[in-house]
């Protein structure tokens, strides 16, 4: 423990460490000398290109991608052209910008993406240097060009190239440049030498860092902090400038006293630093410079590589790999020599607690007067999450623990998650694993990405165990990555459809949020169309089956699916797609095995497509609907003639259905205009289109007496039907001789009691009265009754001795028919004693 | 009064109107979504359903301008914004994009937006894709899916929910409908059982099923217990017999939209027409709405002498007394005495048609069919009727009622009375008859013997649950009604010889004069004693299957809250008569339960008949 600070070193106010994280697990043989190589921040991956300008066809430089711990993940050899410049994307995709400009981009295991190119003029003038960097936009390549012109994209996801600005007077290749994102504008900063310029999208201004010393000279380095807040800039007689990007303000200045440029220069800072400062780095030499002149300088053995990371640089070496940072202000508080701060003492208090030494009421003791025992707690905490051994970590979460006992009322929130998560680091950080991050990247990269990082690097268990233990809901932890696993699952070429199915659903069960048809359409990505179709079969709603059924043209399938789920616009998708995709008759023979398919496609083309409806039942050989569509198309039709050949064409389909009778009724109705047409011809009568009844009271009312009765027989309507009619017809024009005559002219079919009612409906009692007499014995007391004859009526009644006849006269009597009424009550006391 | 409640433990019915607030909210927020001055078209059949949902100030609120009626014609409206509320119809969608195009090809530029209600489909969306506007307008969806229209009627309004359905088939409400059930098991829920009947309740309920299993579950007390599923073609009898109880009578006549109705000048005695809400905030109509016809006009002269005793106590008053009857009892009385008016003049109207004696004769026929007595009579009587066309839809009313008691007509008659049919009414009919053919309202009578042949082997593919999906081919055959066997089975006819005292009903067949127990209120009743199907096999076999009783997922505790128990909700799929409510509400006095009635929308037999009309009128 006491040696904790021996790694430390003092650069004015701050102190810097370099801690081990790996002994690296790779063995280049060649160390890193004349290699590309590219680490990603955020312990990520190591890409390395070797030789990469060895251009003989026989030997091709090998590609290898390492995990940050230095396992290899794959290699291959290089075929494409010769590479500027390896970088990794924010996702950990490998970009590979080649002379020629284009950029080749592998993912984590060398696979190959897709590739893009950097501009036309970019393939004569060749590629001279490239960057590749991150932006609140993504990731984003900058090169510059043969003929000393910079382009620019600024995210690779949505390639946009700029061609910048022409920069005044250069004449070679800038002796150094770096890319700036400043004001949501990515620029570039160059120097010239003599001079700087600040490239934008439009101009080219030159720039003057503030408080330069005159007798600096050129700047041949430069580099920009990982946050763009911060530039440092390297001159030809070894002078250090450090000032923010804007150019605005100076930090310091520190004269290195080296000569010749620094190999690497790289920015070494944390969040809420003490002090920024640079690290540089020569053939031997590892310098560290801050704001105040002092400087901390390691030596070094092999060529090495700086990887700026949020707070510090990881420097990776051919044997092993160290973090340099700054030491956090909590453990310089806590560790530093004599340090009397609450969380120092108690880490002394606990030490002493557990040799059983009374000392240590005495420092909690003095901690507790001063009540800073939260505070102490709160270090204690805070420190572990910065120290990378674990050992370091125990003690201090044990002293965190043990000073928690002393307090009431102490939130253990950040304790148990500080745990949690330094478990789940550890975890990480574990050789196998190869993920270096500190507690502070961890936090800046969430733990979302953190799984995700994972995932994609294919430690599904770790994973799972890691949801699991920080309890993360199935539908963002446990599910994703069983999702993400079932995908890569599926692409294992040397499993059998049915193992990979069996296994998958096994793996996956019902988790919620899990969509096999997502697994599956993955599987169908691969050219695995069987084992798509079986994973589908796990899927339980059967709607999210369907557009990728479709999509592996298994339209039959989809379409009983989309039935199936109910849901009428996914069935409704399901025809409209097939409607397109087969020929007429496939389609329809298609719709003919799914009835709801089929009438929810009717119900559309009802209405937008007439013709279609008919080729559909044509198919079907359905002669009724067809028929039926004729008669609805008829009506639409406003030309007689037209009307007639499709009553024609629905005659003959009705026959073919064996439907008759409706063959007949439209055969009548065909007859029917026809007669219709030749009497508005000959009379005007305006007939045409109306009902058989209407017609022949149309033709009554006009006086056609003798075109009615041609009607009456030859369409044979019902006598009752007609007589009917004619009665009301001959009333209503008041034609009472007229009407005598039809009555006698034989006996009324619908009897004479009508005549009587009809006459009175037209206030005719003289006329009703004529036929009063003819109605049968059942109605006569009806027939008296309609016109008001009650003596008739009682007569009628008592004649034939009805009890209820009488009571219905009974109740038409008002009291002024005394007489009629005795006479009714005595003739129904005598027939009701019989 | 007869219909005092016989058992006095009836619960309490939820507050339904918390299903307005959330459809009047949901609606401004889509409002909103367009923000600025608009102009709102409105479909003609959803204004009224809006009208008790947001009113007009409600809507100007929220900066609509103009209120128009969705119509085919341009439209004279100058805003730069549109917004069209209406229902999910092709054609309703091709008349927008006509709009739309006609101020492209002027050269007009404005912002549309649709919203359909209570969903959009794919085939609107492809609409407006193929007229090539579907980049200039928005669409929305307002879920309004349930109307409460009374404290235990609610309606989706969906009249076309029949047709679509029934007779072609297409089953885009289907889901609607178990969104509807979703929605209302979400707020009134867990229902602890559901039992249900017809292809389409099963599909309903699966719906549902789907829909609860997708979304989060949330426990709290249940206001309603059980739910009762019905298809509208398990029973057409029932809506196809005449109303004689008051509510159903007025909807008869006058035709009830939207639980608001419009008496014309012949009922409000002067020369305005009038507007009434008919629920139960209507104190003498909530008195009357439930009774035989024959027992309103009593109710009103008694109603009338009260009112005038309560205004003559004004008599003998001194100014105190006086001041406080004013303020306190006059406004009542007043209000009363309106209303009572009102319904005195809509009874004197309905006396005026339904006393004649062809409404009597017209009764008797239809008893006589349901009893199957006098067939022949009937069938003259029928002839008769469409010979003097008295009514179109009314003989067409009859055809049908013949066709479904008589398990169709005999191919002699058949073909007679519909060639009558057709010289009285147009030969376009035979379209109508292809339609009521298809729904097995109007069928000739197969021969004996292939008819059982037919009827098993539907039978055999309607238990196979893919080849159920197939039998739309059969349904005109499977659709037997078989209405003799079940009127037997469930005791559906009282015995003619005794005497029914219509003041006091003893059991569900008052609503048709003692002649009639409603089918498908039966089926409920019998079901909810049975708690399940057991014992009913031989009906629903006769019905043609598809009936199911399921448990809800909470089990245990749902036995304690016993008053949630007895509160039944019954949807009607492709809607319910007035009579078959009023039946409910006698059987829940009967057995202290509750109905809620949800129906896609309220239904007699003129509209019942009227959507499965295809003349070219």
């Amino acid at each position: 423990m006491a040696f904790i600070t021996a790694t430390w070193n003092p650069l004015g106010e701050a102190f810097y460490r370099k801690s081990e994280l790996y002994e690296m697990c790779w063995s280049i043989r060649d160390g890193l000398r004349d290699s590309l190589v590219a680490a990603a921040p955020y312990g990520g991956p190591i890409a390395l290109l070797r030789e990469p300008h060895r251009r003989s066809p026989s030997s091709r430089p090998q590609l290898e991608i390492y995990s940050a711990s230095g396992v290899s993940i794959t290699s291959f050899p290089w075929k494409s052209g010769p590479v500027v410049q390896l970088g990794w994307t924010v996702s950990d995709e490998l970009l590979c910008v080649q002379e020629d400009g284009s950029v080749l981009i592998y993912d984590l295991f060398g696979s190959f993406k897709r590739h893009f190119s950097m501009g036309q003029e970019v393939v004569q003038n060749q590629v001279l240097e490239a960057k590749v960097f991150h932006s609140p936009y993504g990731t984003g390549v900058a090169i510059v060009t043969g003929s000393f012109r910079f382009t620019l994209a600024t995210n690779i996801d949505d390639l946009k190239l700029r061609r910048l600005p022409e920069v005044p007077g250069l004449q070679g290749k800038p002796p150094c440049w770096v890319v700036l994102t400043q004001d949501r504008q990515t620029k570039v900063l160059l120097s010239t030498g003599p001079e700087l310029y600040i490239l934008d999208n439009t101009s080219c201004t030159a720039v003057c860092p503030p408080g330069l010393s005159p007798q600096a000279g050129s700047v041949v380095h430069m580099s920009v902090s990982f946050s763009y807040k911060y530039l440092a800039l390297f001159t030809d007689t070894g002078h250090l400038w450090t000032g923010s990007s804007h150019l605005q303000e100076k930090l310091s200045e520190v004269d290195t006293k080296k000569s010749t440029p620094p190999k690497q220069m790289v920015w070494c800072r944390r969040p809420k630093s003490q002090q920024p400062s640079v690290v540089l780095m020569w053939d031997k030499l590892l310098m560290v410079a801050g704001v105040c002149n002092d400087t901390i300088q390691f030596p070094i053995e092999d060529p090495c590589v700086l990887v700026g990371e949020l707070d510090g640089v990881r420097i990776i070496s051919s044997t092993n790999q160290e973090l340099l940072q700054e030491v956090p202000l909590v453990c310089q508080d806590i560790f530093k020599i004599a340090s009397m701060a609450p969380g120092a003492l108690l880490l002394e208090a606990h030490r002493e607690y557990e040799k059983s030494s009374q000392k240590a009421d005495e420092y909690l003791r003095e901690i507790k007067e001063q009540s800073m025992l939260g505070e102490a707690v709160r270090q204690c905490v805070e420190a572990a999450g910065h120290e990378y051994d674990t050992n370091t970590q125990k003690s201090l979460l044990r002293a965190a623990s043990f000073g928690k006992c002393f307090l009431t009322d102490f939130s253990p929130d950040p304790f148990v998650s500080t745990c949690r998560e330094l478990r789940v680091l550890n975890a990480v950080r574990e050789s196998s694993v190869g993920l270096p991050l500190t507690h502070t990247q961890f936090k800046q990269m969430t733990l979302q990405v953190l799984i995700d990082r994972l995932v994609y690097r294919q430690f599904y268990p770790l994973a799972i165990e890691i949801c699991r233990y920080l309890k993360i809901p199935d539908y963002q932890g446990v599910s994703r990555v069983l999702k993400h696993w079932a995908s890569c699952k599926v692409q294992q070429k040397d499993l059998s459809d049915e193992a990979i199915a069996r296994a998958v659903c096994v793996k996956v069960g019902d988790s919620p949020g899990v969509s096999y048809s997502h697994i599956a359409a993955k599987a169908y990505e691969c050219g695995r169309t069987e084992l798509a179709i079986k994973l589908l079969d796990f899927e339980a709603r059967s709607g999210e089956q369907v557009p990728l059924l479709l999509k592996m043209k298994r339209s039959q399938l989809a379409l009983s699916k989309a039935v199936e789920s109910g849901d009428t616009d996914l069935v409704y998708t399901v025809v409209t797609y097939l409607k397109n995709e087969m020929n007429r008759g496939d389609f329809f023979m298609t719709l003919r095995n799914q009835p709801v398919a089929l009438s929810l496609y009717r119900q559309f083309c009802k209405l937008q497509e007439q013709e279609t409806l008919k080729d559909l039942y044509n198919q079907d050989d359905d002669h009724q609907e067809l028929a039926n569509y004729y008669v609805t198309a008829s009506y639409r039709e406003k030309r007689l003639e037209s009307r007639l050949s499709l009553l024609q064409s629905a005659v003959d389909e009705y026959n073919k259905a064996k439907n008759e009778f409706a063959a007949k009724a439209t055969e009548d109705e065909m007859r029917l205009l026809r007669f219709q047409r030749k009497l508005d011809d000959e009379k005007g009568a305006g007939l045409l289109g109306l009902s058989l009844q209407a017609t022949m009271e149309a033709l009554l009312a006009l006086g056609l007496h003798k075109q009615a009765e041609q009607l009456y027989r030859d369409f044979r309507v019902p006598d009752k039907r007609y007589w009917w009619l004619k009665l009301k017809s001959l009333a209503e024009k008041e034609e009472w001789e007229e009407l005598e005559k039809f009555s006698k002219s034989k006996k009324s079919p619908i009897g004479y009691l009508a005549f009587v009612e009809v006459c009175m409906k037209c206030n005719n009692k003289y006329e009703a009265k004529k036929y009063v007499s003819k109605v049968t014995p059942e109605q006569k007391v009806k027939a008296h009754l309609a016109i008001s004859d009650l003596e008739g009526a009682a007569d009628a009644a008592i004649e034939r001795k009805n009890e209820s006849e009488m009571g219905v006269v009974l109740s038409r009597c008002s009291v002024s028919d005394r007489l009629l009424i005795d006479r009714l009550n005595r003739a129904r006391a005598s027939a009701a004693k019989k | 009064m007869a219909h005092s409640a016989r058992r006095r433990d009836c619960p309490e019915l939820p507050d339904f109107s918390l299903l307005k607030r959330l459809a009047r909210d949901q609606l401004i927020y889509l409002l909103e979504q367009l923000p600025g001055k608009k102009d709102l078209f409105i479909e003609a059949d959803l204004m009224s359903p809006l009208d008790r949902i947001a009113n007009v100030s409600t809507l100007k609120q929220h900066e609509v301008d103009k209120l128009y009626k969705v119509e085919h014609k341009p439209v004279v409206s100058t805003s730069d914004q549109l917004c069209f509320l209406i229902r999910p119809r092709i054609q309703t969608v091709k008349w927008i994009c006509d709009v739309a195009n006609a101020d492209k090809a002027a050269g007009k530029f404005r912002r549309y937006k649709i919203i359909f209600t209570p969903q959009k489909f794919y085939a609107c969306e492809a609409v407006l894709e193929e007229q090539g506007i579907f980049g200039d307008v928005t669409t929305d969806e307002w879920a309004f899916n349930l109307l409460p229209l009374d404290d235990d009627i609610i309606s989706l309004e969906l009249p076309e929910f029949f047709r679509d359905n029934f007779l072609a088939g297409d089953q885009r409400w289907v889901r609607t409908a178990g969104s509807a059930l979703h929605l209302l098991h979400s707020l009134y829920g867990p229902f602890s059982k559901i039992y249900g009947i017809g292809r389409c309740s099963k599909m309903a309920y699966e719906s549902w099923r789907e829909q609860v299993e997708e979304g989060e579950q949330r426990t709290h007390q249940a206001e309603i217990g059980k739910v009762f599923l019905i298809d509208r073609d398990v029973d057409f009898v029932t809506p196809l017999c005449s109303q004689v109880v008051y509510e159903g009578l007025v909807d008869d006549i006058f035709r009830i939209k939207c639980g608001c109705v419009e008496f014309g000048p012949e009922v409000t005695s002067s020369d305005k027409s009038m507007k009434v809400m008919l629920n139960s905030q209507d104190k003498v109509f909530n008195e009357i709405r439930n009774e035989h016809f024959s027992n309103v006009f009593g109710f009103l002269s008694q109603k009338a002498r009260n009112l005038q005793t309560a205004y003559d106590k004004r008599r003998g008053m001194d100014i105190k007394q006086m001041k406080t009857f004013v303020s306190e009892e006059l406004k009542g009385l007043k209000q009363e005495h309106r209303l009572l008016s009102l319904h005195i003049g809509a009874s004197e109207s309905i006396m005026k048609k339904k006393t004649k004696q062809d409404f009597q004769e017209l009764l008797k026929t239809e008893h006589s069919l349901l009893e199957g007595f006098e067939i022949r009579e009937c069938i003259s009587f029928i002839e008769e009727h469409i010979n003097r066309q008295v009514s179109m839809i009314e003989s067409l009313r009859l055809l049908c009622l013949l066709s479904i008691t008589e398990n169709g007509l005999l191919p002699k008659d058949f073909r007679s009375l519909k060639a009558q049919y057709l010289q009285s009414y147009g030969v376009d009919h035979l379209l109508t008859f292809a339609n009521l053919r298809q729904l097995g309202l109007l069928v000739e009578q197969q021969p004996g013997e292939t008819l059982t042949v037919m009827e098993s082997k539907v039978g055999k593919l309607v238990n196979d649950k893919t080849a159920g999906k197939l039998t739309d081919a059969f349904s005109s055959l499977a659709k037997k009604s078989n209405f003799r066997a079940l009127s037997r089975k469930l005791n559906l006819v009282p015995k003619s010889d005794e005497e029914y005292d219509l003041r006091v009903p003893r059991d569900m067949a008052y609503i048709f004069s003692g002649a009639y127990v409603p089918l498908s209120c039966k089926l409920i009743e019998q079901v909810l004693d049975r708690d399940g199907w057991t014992g009913l096999e031989e009906v629903t076999r006769l019905l043609n299957g598809h009936e199911f009783a399921v448990s809800g997922s909470t089990g245990g505790d749902s036995k304690t809250k016993s008053d949630a128990q007895r509160i039944i909700l019954v949807m009607f799929l492709g809607g319910c008569t007035f009579s078959e409510i009023s039946a409910l509400r006698f059987l829940g006095r009967e057995r202290g339960y509750k109905f809620i009635v949800v129906t896609t929308a309220i239904t007699n037999s003129s509209r019942l008949l009227e959507a499965l009309l295809d003349n070219h009128a």
